[in-house]
């Protein structure tokens, strides 16, 4: 095995491991690049490979540093990690052109596993240059004679031919909407919302840049401090933590919207989770889902791909004017023991000097807004009466710190309430005229059930920085430090760039990436196909791949069926058959000059003219330039041959 | 796989037909079926594709398809590396039993394609084991190659190629693509001469001029080694001075001649007569001596020089063969 033959199979094994490098255990990173350079110098001093017990020693400390890593060698994380190591092992026993094939085929497949962290458009041009090096090196691998340059550009065709066929069969290849077995738990990184809360969950959620789901509106958009976007409920505190908890009974949920409804198309990132978001509170959604007694919409599966879905939300309304007792009971259930006695307290105070449960909520509010609390990112540390320790020590929180305490101080004053998590407004891009909702706009807010107007929304992060509610997050924070970049006041410019290039992402995401049985169907209903069927797909995918092919076998092949001996050689071969009949024919293995050489021996009296005709011919047919005049002359000497 | 197909319609497809001139190899002269790496690919694929299903990647369904499609042309570019030569047999020198002849094929690449990894093999009995070593190269674009393809020559007479297989799995290893050879060429092979044998005493067919063996000492000159001439006569001392391989010549005056006759070897087998005859003709040759044949079949009559030589190694060489005596 040649040595620009190794290098050109470390690259392409360097080139699929690199994307991983950030999501492997630093210890199999470092395991790899320390195989990939051990190998880089073997090849560059010509040293042999290391013997066979120390790789299979290696291997098997490997294989197990990575059960005690993931507790198993299955599972994404687990299998990606386990295929990447030996994919670096297999380098150090390459020994035949079978070893390369292998390493070969493997790095096409750990490419494909690159894909469950990211479908980006760099991501796709990164998978293009990877497949140039590996389709380089494989030519390498059947043709060593050939030099570098010609090897890439015969990749390179390779390649270029490839890509519309690959196109058709990316349209026409009818989806099966998977998955086809159950996934492991892990199948899809995520970031977003928990169904768990407790302080500091969401300001470590607003650090993140990540795009949570984009919006399109159809017709006016309603105000940004209008949009709150629902998501998991809470119902149970512990005194740190705020879950879910189960609902004993649950009941069809019962509201009626008021005034306009607000139409729109969600396009939602996976975040392996059930539910989805919706503006509260949804009457109608494109997709099978269902919608909890507490206003959740929740799909079927795990929302494990990107999910495109159209929803109308009231944005007035009533819900659940009649609640059933034990939701209210659970609406006030607060946790036992007597911790936070300050807040209760308090919360005692606000009952017995108000004369109803509306009056108890502006007079939480107000306090909020008169006792010094500041809306940060960084809030200090609380104790086990965490509750207490914020309203009165502290006095610093982000909204769950807020949306926390305001519940807990409702509970207490025997109002039934609830914490609601999601996210709130999102950024407009204008560009490609849809909101862009982000992981930094998460939030949380509060719920309280008031007898006549049911449940009823109420945000006390809104009573410290309306700014939150009504400008975003940045403009309501006064460190910006902690946050990411783009969540300060970038540079209008930056902002464009930033715009323009998510309008294309979510081109990308919706056509490319999206692009699933549904949105296949109504693609080619759009291209004019009828009544589409798996079959008529598959008959219109082979006709267009054929025809494909066909046309690039003409361009191909061209120079083969087009090509007619040229004048020259007609005349060679003309000036040949006057020679055959006048008792000389040329021998089937007899080159122009040797036929000569015998016509003259044969025929002196011809030995000038034929002597110099085969030289003129060979010089022409077989020589590196062919000028014009050089042409002529010949054509001009042969036809003048007499015998 | 295409062993399985009935041996009619295999030997329709691939009718072996011995050709004369020049073969241009058409659309119909070329097959082609994915090797056993192509399978194996095609494995991998369905695994991919079962993983962009199952996990709905839509960049996976990308890398699938695109190199499906990459191999699916690599069947198109298979083709064109082997589409449109013209071969030519030429000359193959003829070679002492035991040698490897080398048979002369034009390779003519008109077109400004260079052909890559073209292989030359003998056509085994099955189709997939052949254990024939290919003779592997190159076919540069606008050049006419000349191959030498060496086969070994195991017994006197004539030696044909038979079918050869030109094939290429150029440029991804996916797809075998093939043609047949069959040229009407042929290689002629001289017995194997023996190691060392003296020439017999010489007897002219009337009786007279007994020819002394000693005549040989009187020493003429060195001349360059070629290929049959004996051993002990190569001149070691101007070897070793790095003059190259040369060979003492002794003269017999002129008008001696000498009868190189089957009945004067003392072997029993035919074929060990033969290649004392081999051994005789081409010491009297290097003797410089005027020597004539005579075999139960015929005789020639005493000459000398090459083209004597050639023609009495030919007469041996085709003894007792059957078809035409040259």
């Amino acid at each position: 095995m040649s040595k620009s033959l190794t290098y050109g199979l470390l690259l392409s094994i360097l080139m699929v491991i690199a994307p991983h490098a950030d999501h492997l255990p630093p210890w199999v990173s470092g395991l790899c690049a320390g195989l990939l350079l051990w190998r880089t110098w073997l090849t560059y001093t010509g040293k042999p490979l290391p013997k066979r017990w120390l790789l299979m020693l290696i291997t098997v400390a490997g294989t197990a540093g990575i059960v005690l890593t993931f507790h198993t060698l299955f599972g994404r994380e687990a299998g990606v990690t386990l295929l990447m190591m030996l994919a670096a092992l297999k380098l150090m026993e390459l020994r035949d052109t079978r070893d390369a094939m292998v390493l070969v085929y493997l790095a096409c497949f750990i490419i494909i596993t690159n894909f469950f962290y990211s479908q980006s458009i760099p991501t796709a041009l990164y998978l293009l240059a990877t497949m140039m090096v590996i389709v380089t090196t494989w030519i390498h691998l059947q043709a060593p004679g050939i030099a570098l340059k010609p090897r890439a550009r015969i990749a390179a065709t390779l390649l270029l031919q490839a890509l519309p066929l690959t196109l058709i069969l990316f349209i026409l290849f009818p989806r099966v909407q998977g998955p086809l077995w159950g996934l492991p738990q892990d199948a899809y990184a995520s970031t977003g919302l928990d169904d768990h809360m407790s302080p500091g969950s969401l300001s470590r959620l607003s650090l993140s840049e990540a795009v949570a789901f984009r919006v399109s509106f159809n017709g006016q958009p309603p105000r940004p401090d209008q949009m709150y976007w629902r998501g998991p409920v809470l119902w149970q505190f512990d005194g740190r933590t705020w879950s879910p908890g189960r609902s004993p009974f649950p009941v069809a949920p019962k509201f009626t919207g008021l005034g306009q409804p607000v139409d729109y198309v969600v396009t939602l990132e996976p975040h392996n989770k059930h539910w989805l978001f919706a503006l509260d509170v949804p009457d109608k959604l494109s997709i099978p889902s269902t919608l909890t007694d507490d206003f959740q919409l929740l799909s079927k599966a795990p929302v494990n791909a990107r999910l495109r879905y159209a929803a109308r939300s009231y944005l007035v309304y009533h819900a659940n004017l009649q609640e059933s007792p034990r939701q209210l009971e659970r609406a006030l259930q607060l946790p036992p023991g007597q911790i936070d006695p300050r807040a209760r307290q308090l919360a005692a105070e606000w009952r017995a000097d108000s004369k109803d449960d509306a009056a108890i909520v502006n007079t939480a509010l107000r306090y909020f807004s008169q006792h010094g609390f500041v809306y940060t990112l960084e809030a200090p540390p609380l104790g086990v009466n965490s509750i207490d320790d914020f309203l009165f020590t502290t006095k610093q929180g982000f909204c769950e710190h807020y949306a926390s305490a305001f519940v807990f101080l409702m509970r207490a004053a025997n109002i039934p309430a609830r914490v609601v998590t999601g996210y709130l407004g999102g950024e407009y891009n204008d560009v490609g005229n849809y909101y862009i909702v982000r992981q930094s706009d998460a939030h949380a807010w509060a719920e309280v059930w008031l007898a006549g107007q049911g449940w009823v929304r109420v945000d006390p992060t809104g009573a410290i920085a309306p700014d939150r509610v009504e400008r975003g997050l940045s403009a309501a924070l006064s460190d910006k430090a902690a946050l990411p970049f783009m969540e300060r006041n970038p540079p209008q410019w930056l902002r464009d760039l930033r715009f323009n290039l998510d309008a294309i992402a979510n081109q990308w995401n919706q056509w490319v990436l999206g692009y699933d049985t549904e949105r296949q169907f109504a693609f080619l209903t759009r291209l004019g196909m009828e009544s589409i069927t798996w079959q008529k797909m598959a008959l219109n995918m082979s006709a267009g791949i054929g025809l494909v092919i066909a046309l690039f076998a003409l361009y191909m092949l061209r120079h083969l069926y087009t090509r007619r001996p040229g004048k020259v050689q007609a005349a060679w071969l003309k000036l040949c058959r006057k020679l055959a009949k006048s008792g000389l024919p040329r021998a089937a293995h007899e080159g122009a000059l040797d036929y000569a050489a015998r016509v003259a021996a044969a025929r002196p009296e011809l030995a000038r003219a034929i002597l110099d005709l085969a030289a003129r011919y060979s010089a022409l047919r077989y020589g590196a330039a062919d000028d014009g005049y050089a042409r002529r002359d010949f054509l001009q000497r042969a036809a003048a041959f007499k015998i | 796989m295409l062993n399985a197909l009935p041996q009619k319609f295999r030997t329709w497809l691939f009718r072996p037909k011995v050709e004369h001139g020049a073969i241009m190899l058409t659309q119909r002269r070329i097959f082609i079926i994915p090797t056993r790496q192509g399978f194996i690919l095609v494995f991998v694929l369905v695994l991919m594709l079962l993983g962009d299903i199952n996990y709905n990647l839509s960049l996976g369904y990308v890398l699938t398809f695109l190199l499906t499609m990459m191999a699916v042309m690599s069947m198109l570019h298979a083709f064109r590396n082997l589409a449109h030569l013209e071969i030519r047999a030429g000359r193959a020198e003829p070679v002492f039993c035991g040698e490897a002849a080398q048979f002369m094929l034009h390779f003519n690449n008109p077109g400004k394609l260079p052909r890559y990894q073209l292989c030359l093999v003998q056509a085994g009995d099955s189709f997939w084991k052949n254990t024939h070593t290919p003779l592997q190269f190159d076919a540069p674009a606008r050049l006419d190659s000349e191959v030498a393809f060496p086969l070994r020559a195991t017994r006197r007479g004539w030696l044909q190629p038979g079918r050869l297989i030109l094939y290429s799995e150029f440029p991804l290893g996916l797809f075998y693509c093939w043609s047949y050879l069959h040229f009407d060429t042929r290689c002629l092979v001289y017995p194997k001469p023996l190691g060392d044998a003296a020439l017999p005493a010489g007897s002219s067919p009337d009786g007279t001029g007994k020819r002394n063996a000693a005549g040989d000492e009187d020493f003429s000159g060195l001349r360059k080694y070629t290929a049959g001439d004996a051993l002990p006569r190569i001149d070691w001392k101007a070897y070793a001075r790095e003059r190259g391989l040369q060979v003492k010549q002794f003269s017999t005056p002129l008008g001696e001649e000498l009868w190189l006759d089957h009945a004067d070897a003392p072997d029993r087998n035919i074929e060990e007569k033969l290649a004392r005859m081999t051994r005789w003709v081409l010491d009297a040759e290097a003797q410089g001596l005027r020597y004539g044949l005579r075999l139960p079949n015929g005789e020639l009559q005493s000459n000398n020089g090459i083209a004597h030589r050639d023609q009495c190694l030919r007469r041996i060489a085709l003894f007792n063969l059957g078809g035409e005596i040259p």
